[in-house]
Order: C-alpha cells, then sequence, then structure tokens
C-alpha cells in the first residue's frame, strides 16, 4: 500500500519564521528565565520544579509502551533519554534562545558530541574557529578524528578565511562566541551567509555570553551548544549540556545531512526530518545519540541548573559590571601589559560588541604581565579571594594560567593562536563586592611584580 | 524544499482558540492517513486515538481497509454516507495543492458532517481555500500538527525538551 499522507515530505516544512509557533512574545526575558518549561505540577500542585529522581516510568498497559518506544508519543520511559526535571531545563533553555528545542546532556563536551553525531558521517568535515575552549580544539582536533570526521581550523577573525576552508564534505560551520578564554567577538552574521550559502549549519557555543548577553539565533546560527555548567547554573555546582535547535535549518535541501532525511536503521527506517519537522534535530539527537551513548544529564544536576537559571539576568548584570570595573583597574595598572576585554575602549572588538553583545561583554577575558609567564605564576599564587581552578561562570571570581592547565595540551603556537599564550591569566570575575575583588588583585600584582 | 510556504511568513494562532477546538472535539476525520506506521499521519492518529478521539482514515488508496482499527473512506462524501456522528474536524495530511479540493469537499459536507474546522497539517498553506472556507462559516488551522498542538497545549511536548512557548504559574489540567 503506497502512502498517501503527502503533505510533501518535510522539505515544505516553513523555515522561515522568526520564533517558534505561538510562542508569547509578550513575556520578558526575566519572566520567562523563571517560567518557562516550569508550570506547576499537575499532581501535587509542587511549585518548584520536583526533582524526578527516577531511572524508569510505568507504562499505562503494552501498547503505551509501544509507543512510547516508538516516539509516536510524548512520554517518559528510561531517564537516559528523557527525565521529567531535565525536561524543564531543556524547555527553559530552549525558550530563552528563542529556540524549537533543547537536549540537555552530561557536559557541554556531551552535547558538542551529541550534535556532531547527528551531523556527521564518517569521512565528513567541518569548520571551526580556532578561538574556542581548549577542550574543545582537543576534542575536535585529536578525539574526533577517531571517529572519521575532520576538524579544520580556522581565525575567525575574517569571516572569508570559512569560506575559504569549505570542502566538499563540510557538513557545519562551529564558533564559539566571546570565545574563551580572549573574549574574542565573533563577527556571526556573516559566517551564518557563508554557511547557509554551502547549505549547512552555524553552530555557536554561546556558553560565555549565556542567552542574556547574546541570541545567536537571531544573527542566523540554526545550532546552539552550552556547557550549562558556567553561566546558565552560575553556582560552580552542577555539570551540564544543552543543545538548542532553532526550527528553520532546511535539512532536506540537499543530500548533506542523511542522518535527518533518510529512512534510519536504528529506528526502524523512521524518517526524522520528515516526522517530527522543527525539532527533528534535537530528537534524532536524543532518540539515537544520547541512547545510544549515554550522556545523560542527571535530574540532580538539571534541577540546581533551573535554580540558576532563574536569576540568570541578575547575574549576569553583576558579573557584567564586575568585570568592566576590573578590566579598567587592569588596564590603568602600571604592572598590566594589556587587557582583553571588549568593554574596553581599547579592544579591537568594540565595534562588534556594540553589534553583538549591546548589554555587555560578559565577565570571562584576559591580561597579560609585564613581568611575563614568571609574574603571572607568582599572581596566580597570591591572590587571596580569586579561586585558582579550572572553571567560569561561577558566582565566585576566578583566575587561572590558561597555558599550564585548560590549554595545556595544545602546542605553544596553538596557545598563542587562541589567545593562551605563556604570558596570559584569565579571570571569571564573580559577583562579589568588586572593590574587594580590586583590592586582592591590586594585592596580588604588587607582590608578583615585587623583587 | 517543494513547498510554497517557504517565502510565506508564519501564520499566528490565539492558543485559546487551538484549546477551544480540542476540547470541543470529539471526532476527526484524517484525510491522507497512512496505514503506514511509520508515516507522520498514522503517528499523529495513534497519537490522537490515545487522548480519546475518533480518528476516521479518509484515503482512497486505503479505503475498505482497517487503519488502527477504524475502516478507512474513500472521500469524505463516502465518511458523510456513513453517518458517523459529528466530526468536528477534518483534518488535512495531503500537500498545499491538493488541500484545496478537501477544503471544498468539506465545505459542502459541513452540514451533513457537522464540521467546524478545516486543519491542514505542518508545511500546508492554502490561502484561497481557507478563505472560502472560512466564508462558509468554517474555523480554518493551516500549517500545525493536531497532535503536536495537542501536546503542546496540554504539557506534553516539554518532556521532548520542545518549547510549548506557554508561560502560566496555573495549575495545569491533567486532562483536555
Amino acid at each position: 500500500m503506497s502512502d498517501n499522507d503527502n503533505t510533501g515530505n518535510a522539505g515544505n516544512i516553513d523555515t522561515s519564521g522568526n520564533t517558534p509557533p505561538d510562542a508569547d512574545p509578550s513575556f520578558g526575558f526575566a519572566t520567562r528565565a523563571i517560567h518557562a518549561g516550569a508550570r506547576p505540577d499537575a499532581v501535587t500542585g509542587a511549585r518548584s520544579t520536583p526533582i524526578y529522581q527516577t531511572t524508569a516510568y510505568v507504562f499505562e498497559d503494552v501498547d503505551h509502551a509501544a509507543d512510547l518506544f516508538n516516539l509516536q508519543t510524548f512520554g517518559f520511559i528510561y531517564s537516559r533519554l528523557t527525565n521529567p526535571t531535565v525536561a524543564v531545563l531543556e524547555e527553559r533553555i530552549a525558550n530563552l534562545e528563542g529556540g524549537r528545542a533543547c537536549v540537555c546532556s552530561a557536559s557541554g563536551h556531551a552535547a558538542q558530541f551529541l550534535t556532531f553525531f547527528t551531523l556527521l558521517e564518517p569521512g565528513d568535515e567541518f569548520i571551526a574557529s580556532r578561538n574556542l575552549y581548549g577542550g574543545s580544539i582537543t576534542q575536535f582536533g585529536i578525539s574526533f578524528k577517531k571517529l572519521g570526521w575532520t576538524c579544520h581550523f580556522v581565525d575567525p577573525r575574517d569571516p572569508e578565511n570559512f569560506r575559504a576552508a569549505l570542502t566538499p564534505r563540510c557538513k557545519a560551520i562551529f564558533v564559539e562566541q566571546l570565545a574563551n578564554p580572549g573574549a574574542v567577538v565573533v563577527d556571526v552574521e556573516p559566517i551564518a551567509d557563508i554557511a547557509h550559502a554551502a547549505g549547512i549549519p552555524l553552530i555557536v557555543d554561546n556558553t560565555v555570553p549565556s542567552p542574556y548577553l547574546f541570541r545567536p539565533f537571531d544573527w542566523g546560527a540554526d545550532l546552539i551548544v552550552h556547557s550549562t555548567t558556567k553561566f546558565l547554573s552560575g553556582h560552580g555546582n552542577a555539570m551540564g549540556g544543552a543543545l538548542v535547535e532553532s526550527g528553520h535549518f532546511d535539512w532536506a535541501q540537499n543530500d548533506k545531512f542523511p542522518s535527518m532525511t533518510k529512512p534510519d536503521p536504528a529506528y526502524h527506517d523512521l524518517t526524522f526530518y520528515e516526522t517530527f519537522g522543527d525539532f527533528g534535530f534535537t530528537t534524532k539527537a536524543r532518540a539515537v545519540a544520547l541512547r545510544d551513548f549515554g550522556p545523560s544529564l542527571s535530574p540532580a544536576n538539571a534541577f540546581y541548573t533551573i535554580t540558576g537559571i532563574e536569576t540568570l539576568p541578575l547575574r549576569m548584570q553583576r558579573h557584567t559590571e564586575n568585570a568592566q570595573a576590573v578590566a579598567e583597574f587592569l588596564e590603568a595598572h602600571p604592572a598590566v601589559a594589556w587587557v582583553s576585554y571588549p568593554g574596553l575602549k581599547s579592544s579591537p572588538y568594540r565595534g562588534l560588541a556594540k553589534k553583538y553583545l549591546p548589554v555587555g561583554c560578559g565577565s570571562v577575558f584576559t591580561f597579560g604581565l609585564k613581568g611575563g609567564f614568571e609574574a603571572g605564576v607568582k599572581l596566580v599564587e597570591s591572590v587571596n579571594l580569586f579561586s585558582h581552578l579550572a572553571n567560569l561562570g561561577d558566582t565566585r571570581s576566578l583566575i587561572i594560567h590558561p597555558a599550564s592547565t585548560t590549554h595545556r595540551q595544545l602546542s605553544e603556537a596553538q596557545q598563542i593562536a587562541a589567545g593562551a599564550g605563556p604570558d596570559v591569566i584569565r579571570l571569571s570575575v564573580g559577583i562579589e563586592s568588586v572593590e574587594d575583588l580590586i583590592r586582592d588583585l591590586d594585592t596580588g600584582l604588587r607582590s608578583a611584580t615585587a623583587d | 524544499m517543494t513547498g510554497a510556504s517557504v517565502s510565506l511568513a508564519p501564520l499566528h494562532y490565539d492558543n485559546d482558540l487551538v484549546r477551544r477546538i480540542l476540547r470541543e472535539t470529539r471526532t476527526i476525520a484524517m484525510v491522507g492517513a497512512s496505514p503506514n506506521w511509520v508515516r507522520p499521519s498514522n503517528f499523529a492518529m495513534k497519537y490522537l486515538q490515545g487522548k480519546g478521539y475518533r480518528v476516521i482514515p479518509v484515503n482512497p488508496r486505503a479505503a475498505g481497509t482497517q487503519i488502527l482499527g477504524e475502516q478507512t473512506y474513500t472521500s469524505l462524501a463516502d465518511l458523510a454516507d456513513a453517518a458517523p456522528g459529528p466530526v468536528e474536524i477534518v483534518d488535512i495530511f495531503r500537500s498545499s495543492d491538493a488541500a484545496g479540493a478537501v477544503v471544498d469537499e468539506a465545505i459542502a459536507l459541513k452540514d451533513r458532517l457537522g464540521a467546524r474546522t478545516v486543519w491542514m497539517q505542518l508545511g500546508v498553506r492554502n490561502a484561497d481555500a481557507a478563505r472560502r472556507a472560512e466564508e462558509a462559516g468554517l474555523t480554518v488551522i493551516m500549517d500545525r500538527c493536531v497532535k503536536i498542538e495537542y501536546g503542546r497545549l496540554f504539557g506534553e511536548i516539554g518532556w521532548q525538551g520542545v518549547n510549548s512557548g506557554i508561560i502560566s504559574a496555573k495549575r495545569p489540567r491533567l486532562h483536555h
């Protein structure tokens, strides 16, 4: 029996919209940061999102179980795939990014794996900015190679570098906004145009700005990845990652994405784009990549992250104010050689920051000491209030020497290219009293430069 | 990409309107329902049956057979002859072009069917047919999936990480 449910197939799905269907634009960001995805519990009326600390869910009957396994109905089977607490976080992040759907994962690295496993076949390639979190450079450049995926790194400061690096097997372009460590502002809009002209999606790592400061989908991005461990969660207490899809990318425009447009033998020949349309990518990432590789977010970590997001706007305002004050203090300090913060008048990224980050430039940036490597090491060891550790986006102020930690696996040439040379110190400015932060750095700089 | 919808602006429907349609409906005629269980129409039919709706398939190529336990009809006229009771929604799983003739049939049979709403599925838009249906007193929804809208408005679609767009501190009702 041939089929007659010809809606024209998924190629007919509207990719022209700017907002998810029926998203209510009348609610502001701060309202959505608290309420999106989290209505009171229907059964108990619980107002805070309960932690559904369960691995599995009872089926109504055998037919219901079959529907769930076949993806014919919405519901819960097993917490490796879906969990009610995690689902609240997923909808919250999708909403704040202005996206269609989200799938969360155990970490940001896991979210990147889910993304590329869903996009790529063995032998495929993608292009990434060379200014990325050091762990991403290692994941893309070395570990992904073992799966048959090749990443070409380019200097993101000229968007045309991405076009020049395109190959027939390139299936995506990946950039990080406010790229850590040196807060590089990437000119996302023309890079999105280059990706779309090649029929491939633009992926943006929006971890450092968070959706409060930057909305990649407004500038043409198709997928967003997050380490929710950072500003979204915000308190340095819960690992997590997220993959968000805009719902506007047409996966059927060419033959580059068989994982989306061809019947999938891993799912009884279901065609994901045709069946799930504008939330087909995250559905596929969940139903296949998350199912088969298992990097799920725990419900407890989802709860901490949900609670953290409720104060995201307040925290980001304070982070940004403090970072601006600290950056200005450092720039005027005699021991400091340079400061790379786009909120400073001296920054080469000032123009791009005004376009893409009108609310503020975040709180992660780098500076160099006139005393070089040795002064940097002394500073890290002599501060009292800044925590010396490898993380960012905590309420607490953090300090690190990237060349000896986060970017340690890179060659010195790669370190310098990534803005993490031997003399570089990275700060993640917290939300403490800013005068205490400045005093702490001043004391540290004095002892770092004393003979 | 074959759909004319690519260049069209997204449609907006009031949540309360769609919620009311879904609450006031008991029976849906699904034009283009497929007997193949991996097809989207079959997914939607099975889901809506699970929510308590009666879904009657209309598909000339499957006429006379049963889909998910329901007799399949050749056409809406054929279905009207069988007088199954009020069919509040005519749900169209056909291309945008083919939807026009189905809408005209629904208009002609609206009183015999008891139809109140013509609903064109995700990716299906036919503005001329919509105008004719509205002039005939029918409510029209286009470019939406009944299943997805049900899941969205009654709180299930977020279970799959989809942005429902619903912001409310009201305790949800467990069933429609």
